[in-house]
């Protein structure tokens, strides 16, 4: 038991120690970025409060994944891409498709279940869609989207192109058969694919490190020799910025394919039903990280380098909240979809095959 | 006319959409440089290159899962596996993903891609070698399923598959690929969900797919022979979207039904198919549709066994007589 406590606490020194900030002048990446970059973690931010709000109403159902603590990984990667990558992630989704350019409208839509959502009200949480902006989904089975990504990496290369694709996915992924499959083709290929394991420390209920045999993810990497692989604050997100900003280069110049570990913190429960803290972690451990805030520590890190003013700041969040607020609304006037479509989207051909006949008298 | 074999058609309707469509490659173990396990794509590396004819990692999720992302791209994939037994660590590429991605997208991205191989019991490859995977994909809405039963419908339904904008589960007969037949000269495409009568009969109707129609064709020449019955033959092809009408119309005529399949019994293709039959031709019917399957054991190694477990001649036959009540 003490040693197990130990254990914890080593592990809690290495996630902290990975966070030492370096004091780098800001400036170079100019107001515009880096606005952007904390408007867009704050809309992620006040969004997800609207849906676990929602949530609770009974607004939204099935699995709600919340992503709140997690939001300068997001942020930081896909602000690195052009607009002609594409995007992969797993089923905690919404920030990403917010952050890649999908409404937030139309992603309270498709929580809601409405045809207005960005998936028509099929998909749900889980499920987010945008084809018009390469956001490739929005998937919920554990690392099943890794060789799908490799798979959009496979046809650039053979179309010749210099598009990025990049994935994001749960530490858990790391320990599985996809990963492993994925990375190896990836590697060998040479596909331009950048994967980012989003390691918040747990997968559902299960610390990363009671069922990992490795101590820090990115280490998997290191068995994929044309693989560049690195570990980042994911707390960071100008840290997160500067990393995918090199793996694209690297992806586009030397079709070298990059995992980065991204070491992050989720600070709800792993769906909207359950405890922010409970069996598997505890409360101190929750607070301790809240401290290290993505949005509170680049608002410190701004306002300290003359880049941002409180009343700037102020003007954002409530912008921010107004969005989200704006989205709820709409999605609650957007109408659930018709009996008809039942059938629709099963094919893009037509549905042949005894429909009518096999169950006609329901 | 040509005469060729069942993987000769698999070939050339590789090569025809190849040359045809540049977005169409083909993926899997052996493929390339062994010319397939089967043979199947010989001589395809060579005419296309290695990013259209690809060697894999024997690594069945990952590039099937492959398959599925360069779908999303607008490509086009046929996944080869070795065998249909090996993709049951694909099952998870195929099923949540391939043939749930338009549907969950809200239609945004279509999956036209063709997963491949071989199905079905050989000779003496036993129990994780045998597997018949028919119903493991019949049963999944968002997937196409052909299982074609000659070198004519082989090549005309792969053409139809490539082709198509959704997942096409594709099930060749391990069996079959030395099996000759004609095949018309020009471009020959066979639609998917659509049964064929291969032999014209009034007295029994019998169902089959895949190497079963093989089968069933040999049974009928002896049922003519030796009992005076004439068996209609309608080779199911699709078994998703499935044909009914094509079955009804039959059993129509001939009032008596024998529904075969290679594999097993419980929640088979032919208890789809019976339970269609009885639906909507119960008032044609002269005797009780009889079924015939492959036993419901793992496939035994010894020889004598295994073929008690596949349906041969002799069990189509017996079925035939008992639904004409002459056993
Ligand atoms: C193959 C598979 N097994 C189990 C589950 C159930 N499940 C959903 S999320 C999850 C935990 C995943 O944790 P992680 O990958 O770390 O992602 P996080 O939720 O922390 O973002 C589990 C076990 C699943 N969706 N898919
Ligand atoms: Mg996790």
């Amino acid at each position: 038991m003490e040693q197990e406590v130990s254990q914890q606490e080593a592990q809690q020194e290495r996630r902290v120690a990975d966070r030492d900030r370096p004091d780098v002048d800001l400036s170079a990446y100019g107001r515009e970025l880096l606005h952007e970059m904390l408007w867009s973690m704050l809309l992620s931010r006040r969004f997800e409060e609207k849906c676990a709000e929602a949530y609770q109403m009974g607004r939204i159902g099935g699995f709600c994944h919340l992503y709140i603590g997690q939001e300068a990984v997001a942020v930081g990667a896909i602000r690195a891409l052009r607009s002609d990558d594409y995007v992969f992630t797993a089923y905690r989704d919404h920030a990403q498709a917010i952050v890649r350019g999908i409404t937030p409208r139309a992603v309270m839509a498709e929580l809601f279940g409405r045809v207005d959502g960005c998936s028509g009200g099929a998909g749900g949480s889980m499920h987010m869609f945008g084809a018009d902006v390469n956001f490739m989904g929005g998937h919920g089975i554990v690392g099943t989207h890794l060789p799908l990504a490799a798979g959009v990496g496979y046809a650039i290369r053979y179309r010749g192109g210099d598009q990025v694709v990049l994935c994001f996915f749960g530490d858990s992924v790391v320990n599985g058969g996809p990963f492993h499959e994925a990375f190896n083709m990836v590697a060998k290929w040479g596909l331009p694919v950048v994967y980012i394991v989003e390691n918040n420390a747990y997968g559902m209920g299960t610390a990363t490190d009671r069922v990992a045999s490795v101590e820090q993810l990115v280490t998997r990497g290191h068995a994929y020799e044309e693989m560049h692989s690195e570990r980042v604050d994911g707390q960071d997100v100008i840290a997160m910025y500067d990393a995918v900003t090199r793996a694209a280069d690297r992806a586009r110049d030397e079709l070298r394919p990059t995992f980065l570990e991204a070491v992050t913190y989720r600070y709800l429960g792993h769906s909207m039903s359950d405890p922010a803290h409970g069996t598997y972690r505890t409360k101190e451990e929750v607070q301790r990280e809240r401290q290290n805030d993505p949005i509170a520590t680049l608002c410190d890190r701004l306002i300290s380098q003359d880049l941002l003013s409180q009343e700037e700041y102020d003007r954002l969040d409530k912008a921010a909240i107004a969005a989200s607020e704006d989205a709820a609304e709409f999605a609650e006037n957007s109408p659930a979809p018709d009996a008809s479509a039942i059938y629709e989207n099963v094919y893009r051909d037509e549905y042949l095959g005894g429909l009518d006949r096999r169950d006609a008298w329901r | 006319m040509a005469v060729v074999t069942y993987r000769e058609a698999l070939n050339r309707a590789l090569r025809e959409e190849m040359e045809r469509d540049d977005s169409v490659f083909l993926i899997g173990e052996e493929v390339g440089e062994y010319d397939g396990a089967y043979k199947v794509s010989k001589d395809l590396l060579d005419q296309f290159g290695e990013w259209r004819v690809r060697d894999t990692p024997i690594a069945e999720n990952g590039f099937a899962g492959l398959g599925v992302g360069a779908a999303m791209a607008g490509l086009r994939p046929v996944v080869e596996f070795m065998t249909w037994n090996f993709a049951l660590l694909a099952y998870d590429a195929i099923v949540n993903s391939a043939a749930k991605m338009l549907f969950m997208s809200g239609g945004q991205y279509n999956i036209p891609i063709v997963f491949r191989g071989p199905g079905g019991a050989a000779l003496q490859l036993s129990a994780q070698h045998s597997q018949v995977p028919d119903p493991w994909y019949a049963n999944i809405p968002g997937l196409k399923v052909c299982a074609p039963a000659t070198p004519a419908d082989a090549l005309g339904l792969l053409k139809s598959a490539i082709r198509d904008a959704d997942p096409v589960v594709f099930i060749e007969g391990e069996l079959l690929y030395n099996v000759k037949g004609e095949v018309p000269d020009g471009e020959h495409l066979v639609p998917i969900g659509l049964a064929d009568v291969k032999r014209v009969g009034d007295d029994v109707t019998i169902v089959a797919h895949s190497k079963m129609v093989q089968v069933a064709l040999a049974a009928a020449e002896k049922l003519a022979t030796d009992y005076e019955i004439e068996a209609e033959i309608v080779d199911l092809r699709s078994l998703r979207p499935l044909d009914t009408d094509t079955v009804i119309t039959s059993v129509r005529k001939t009032n008596r039904a024998v529904v075969v399949q290679e594999g097993w019994p419980i929640a088979g293709i032919g208890a789809q198919v019976v339970d269609d039959i009885q639906r909507e031709a119960f008032d044609d019917l002269d005797a009780p549709v009889a079924r015939v399957s492959g036993l419901d054991v793992p496939m035994h190694y010894a020889r004598p066994i295994e073929k008690m477990i596949v349906p041969s001649l002799d069990h189509v036959v017996n079925a035939v007589k008992h639904v004409c009540y002459l056993d």
